[in-house]
């Protein structure tokens, strides 16, 4: 071999067949930050194209549900939601629970929906999850618009409602909210390039999940009434999200700083996990998608 | 020294046919058992070279098989074999989309893919944002691709559509749009595959003369994968063949070609025809090509008349009305003769068996395609199949000392010559 030895450490990069289970190259993902951008760009413009409505779509579907919750939960079933008013309660948590449903569902079928792009050129592919999260946080600051106006309004009604305090540490939440949703989509969009099943598990999956994280009712209230599967609602990561949300946006319900923790170690080690099972995955995957 | 920029070493790349699906989970459990108690993964030491048309033993096949070869920097590499013998899977793991099974590619530049054309766009919106979208993708930043915009634009040619949306474009503009952004990519190595098999004449003009400038004037280096043997042959400085994943000829890019085109022949020398060759009027059987005294099995060589038989069997009783026409075409797809039986033998009732000589040292080394028409009464086509046969002319032996290359043109008529003054 005529090329000098020295040279033989001067390769840009290796491709090689199973990369280091700590691999992910932050360096390389700020280089393709424009792409991310531009991700972001497009899912933002192109969604509702050919639609009349258009962005009104991000307003109807939570208005719809915290309507059809109160009627059901609170006037039916006769939830209390105590002084604040019951539209208002399941509205915050609706927003909040859609942030993570988006981040979630968009992010699971990541390697399936980008298959052909995939297929074709090389990019950090986690830059696909990751606009997906940035993009639903617009779709989310939208939706967060509403919940404020009908705040508003039902603060000049009289509402017994306030901020607390600690409403600071709101838009933690919402990241945490987010890393979480991020980090079981990338373990989901992962195992469904082989098994396929998993897909259809997370349709209804997500809505069952959905009755076990207090978004409808205060945790208070799953301890008093059945205390024997409260722990369902009590280790389930999200039901600290939402009702903290409640609690800094309408001082309603208690905060737990255990929860909290818990809620936050958990988040970033599923976050974590799913960093490293996509990378994983991202090698090969096109191989059997 | 050798600059080398590009270096494969013991490239292999296994697949797993059939469905995946039952027997996925248990082969995956155990091959997790074996990693986890440190022994080799069970699967890798099984599985067939990749022939498509033989029924392999393993459910595991290997596209790739042992590559190694090195580019330098500045060079066109032109990566040619037939369907199936891994072109595609190489080059998907040059460009990272999917990583090999073992060995490694070390690179000194960055690699910059154009697998295929249109990577990413989105119908939805407009060209020019496209043309951001797509040179992201790509591995540009948005500064770079703003500071050439102007020029990616005037290269497309779609200057007038720059602002409508993508899926109002014909796929001939789609196309011009893709190469043009991938065309200021400014990667140390770019990969190309099969883009010029669509756009106009003058588009692929375009994109050959800027993939001559991107490898001569700027030195970068071009891994091109064709069938287009003209494009290769004219781009190219070095060719590798594949053959069912393994490399089978490395060398200069016109040897390398008619390794390729020679190793083609083999099969495609006779043709034999079914019922739905037939109308009232005949029934075709058979064409088959063959160098004189030989079979059809051999390749034709260009030193050696060859002929070409057609067998037919006319149904009509008015056997003069009919006769057969043969159109010549190259391998660029260009029309180059017709000739027929007209005027030097007739057909007859029933069965025919027509050769048709062609005198040595006609044809140029080279593939070629012929279309059969079946003309009634000197005017009228009553059947057409188009490259109904094909065949590749080889190289013959040649004298020692005289020229080996390759003479221009596709045909060497000898023509008769007279030196009027005896000396």
């Amino acid at each position: 071999m005529n090329t000098t030895n020295n040279s033989d450490s001067d390769w840009l990069f290796e491709i090689a067949p199973k990369n280091n289970f700590f691999s992910l190259n932050f360096k390389e993902v700020w280089q393709y930050r424009d792409l991310l951008l531009l991700f972001v760009k497009r899912d933002v413009v192109t969604v509702y194209k050919q639609t009349i409505l258009g962005p009104l779509w991000y307003l109807i579907q939570p208005l719809f549900t915290s309507i059809t919750f109160t009627v059901i939960f609170n006037n039916v079933a006769g939830i209390s939601t105590g002084i604040v008013p019951s539209f208002l309660f399941n509205l915050a948590g609706i927003t909040i629970w859609n942030y993570f449903t988006a981040c979630l569902n968009d992010t699971s079928d990541t390697f399936k929906r980008n298959a052909s792009i995939f297929g074709k050129v090389y990019f950090p592919r986690i830059i696909m999850p990751l606009s997906v999260v940035v993009s639903n946080l617009l779709k989310f600051g939208i939706q967060f618009l509403i919940f404020v106006i009908f705040y508003l309004y039902f603060y000049y009604q009289g509402a017994a409602i306030s901020l607390n305090a600690s409403v600071l540490f709101f838009p933690l939440l919402v990241v945490l909210m987010g890393v979480l949703g991020l980090g079981l989509g990338m373990i989901i969009s992962s195992l469904v390039t082989k098994y396929r099943d998993l897909s259809y598990l997370i349709g209804f999956g997500v809505q069952l999940l959905m009755y076990l994280s207090a978004v409808m009712y205060p945790m208070a209230l799953i301890r008093e009434k059945i205390p024997d599967y409260a722990w369902l609602v009590s280790y389930n990561p999200l039901a600290y999200i939402i009702e903290s949300s409640r609690y800094m946006l309408l001082n309603t319900g208690h905060i737990s700083v255990s929860g909290l923790v818990y809620t936050f170690l958990l988040s970033f080690f599923i976050f974590f996990m799913g960093l490293l099972i996509f990378n994983k995955t991202e090698k090969s995957f096109i191989d059997t998608v | 020294m050798k600059d080398i920029i590009l270096k494969a070493e013991n490239i292999s790349k296994q697949y797993r046919l059939g469905q995946v699906g039952t027997g996925t989970l248990s082969h995956d459990l155990n091959r997790w058992w074996c990693q986890l108690r440190g022994k080799e993964d069970p699967y890798l030491k099984i599985g067939d070279t990749n022939d498509r048309s033989t029924k392999g033993e393993s459910d595991y096949v290997w596209a790739l098989q042992d590559i190694n070869f090195e580019v330098e920097r500045g060079e066109v590499l032109g990566i040619i074999g037939k369907n199936g013998a891994g072109k595609s899977t190489l080059l998907k793991i040059l460009s990272k989309v999917t990583a090999p099974t073992t060995g490694s590619i070390k690179s000194r530049g960055r690699i910059a893919s154009l697998l295929e054309v249109g990577t990413g766009f989105n119908g939805e919106m407009t060209g020019r944002e496209n043309i951001f979208l797509n040179g992201a993708i790509l591995g540009m930043t948005k500064r770079e691709i703003a500071s050439k915009l102007d020029e990616i634009i005037a290269f497309s040619g779609c200057e007038r559509y720059i602002d409508t949306p993508v899926k109002r474009y014909s796929s001939g503009m789609t196309v011009r749009l893709a190469f043009a952004v991938a065309a200021f990519l400014e990667p140390e190595i770019l990969v190309i595959d099969e883009v010029l098999a669509v756009g106009d004449a003058e588009f692929q003009k375009k994109a050959i003369g800027k993939m001559q400038d991107i490898s001569r004037g700027e030195g970068r280096t071009v891994l091109f994968v064709s069938h287009n043997m003209a494009a290769v042959k004219s781009l190219c400085t070095r060719g590798m063949v594949l053959e069912h994943g393994k490399v089978k000829f490395d060398g200069a890019i016109d040897e390398a070609v008619s390794y390729y085109l020679s190793g083609e022949s083999e099969v495609m020398n006779k043709k034999v025809f079914d019922e739905d060759y037939n109308n009232e009027v005949f029934q075709l059987n058979e064409i088959s090509l063959r160098s004189k005294g030989q079979t059809y099995e051999e390749s034709l060589s260009e030193n050696l008349p060859i002929e070409l038989h057609t067998k037919l069997q006319l149904r009509s009783e008015q056997s003069d009305r009919y006769h057969v026409t043969y159109h010549l075409y190259n391998e660029m797809g260009e029309a180059m003769f017709s000739f027929s039986n007209f005027q030097t033998t007739n057909l007859k009732t029933g069965d025919n068996n027509l050769i048709c000589t062609i005198p040595a040292s006609f044809f140029q080394p080279g593939q070629y395609f012929l279309s059969l028409f079946i003309i009634e009464d000197k005017r009228q086509a009553i059947f057409v199949e188009k490259n109904i046969i094909s065949f590749t002319v080889v190289d013959g032996e040649r004298e020692l000392g005289v020229y080996m290359g390759k003479e221009p043109g596709y045909i060497k008529p000898q023509f008769e010559w007279k030196n009027l003054l005896k000396g």
